[in-house]
């Protein structure tokens, strides 16, 4: 798969709805675009966490991690101009991210990154590990305790099945958004987005399966 | 409608992504199968749980050096 580079042709606008966009989006844009850096910046703000949670998901790097998101933010902000407020611009801004995330990843493992190669998913998708989980996992752990055993287990997947659940689970993009983003197929992000969600619960089984609480 | 069969249409079933009646032959199923309800309601869980999850603040040196990057570029800050 030949290096990502940023596509200035936006996204299908997404429909799905998102707790991350406020309302006052268009307006910080659009004060960005005539030049008011402070409205970039409170645009920095306010998605630079989630930004970092992607790079780092995908790069599991903190060094290369920091580096991607600095470069989305500022690749963002060069290419503002291009941005035409068809989509969110949070999607516009992820997809950025992914790219510089994605040319980290590589570079420093360059033999074994490939996105786009066939994945046969049609007979491994036995379930395992079928119990009921109890109480909710948000009420039974402390946030910190939570929140290291989920980057641990999506630490443990496939980048090509965690990039995928990242876009499409945790930024909430639309699976053609996540395709045109990654540049795969529907069917492709469809197929890894499965195996992803079965081998997440399957791993989380080990913390959150009843007999654990008991 | 059998177990395997629930399990390739599972992200299609969670996404709502249906037609109302595969929706219907896949719930029917549901009913009498304990195995494919914990496994479609623990699946359920685990996107939940992602999608719900908080980002933890930025450490504070990288906070630091992004606002620093910004300055230089946007402002044309020395720093």
């Amino acid at each position: 798969m030949s290096a990502p580079k940023i596509n200035p042709v936006e996204p299908p606008a997404h429909t799905l709805p998102s707790q991350v966009v406020k309302d006052d989006e268009p307006v910080l844009v659009a004060a960005a675009k005539a030049g008011d850096i402070t409205a970039f910046e409170t645009l920095v703000g306010r998605y630079e966490r989630k930004i970092f949670r992607l790079a780092q998901n995908i790069t599991q790097n903190r060094e290369d991690a920091e580096d991607s998101m600095q470069e989305a933010f500022l690749k963002a902000y060069e290419h503002l101009g291009e941005f035409q407020g068809n989509s969110r611009f949070y999607t516009w801004l992820v997809r950025i991210a992914v790219n510089q995330a994605l040319m980290k990843l590589r570079k420093r493992r360059p033999n074994q990154v490939s996105l786009d190669e066939e994945i046969d998913t049609g007979e491994d998708l036995m379930t395992r590990e079928i119990e009921d989980w109890g109480p909710s996992p948000e009420d039974r752990y402390e946030q910190t305790e939570l929140s290291t055993i989920l980057n641990t287990t999506i630490s443990e997947l496939d980048p090509s099945f965690r990039v995928v659940f990242q876009l499409r689970d945790i930024e909430e993009l639309s699976t053609e958004e996540t395709a045109e983003a990654l540049g795969l197929s529907v069917p492709a992000v469809k197929s890894r987005l499965l195996r992803a969600r079965l081998k997440l619960r399957q791993k989380l089984n080990r913390y959150f399966r009843r007999s654990e609480n008991s | 409608m059998n177990c395997r069969n629930i399990v390739k249409e599972l992200s299609n079933y969670l996404d709502e992504a249906l037609d109302s009646t595969l929706k219907a032959s896949i719930e029917k199923h549901l009913e009498h199968c304990e195995d494919c309800k914990v496994v479609v309601d623990t699946t359920k869980q685990t996107i939940q749980i992602y999608c719900n999850s908080e980002p933890a603040p930025l450490p504070e040196e990288t906070r630091l050096r992004l606002r620093d990057a910004l300055k230089k570029r946007l402002r044309g800050v020395r720093v």
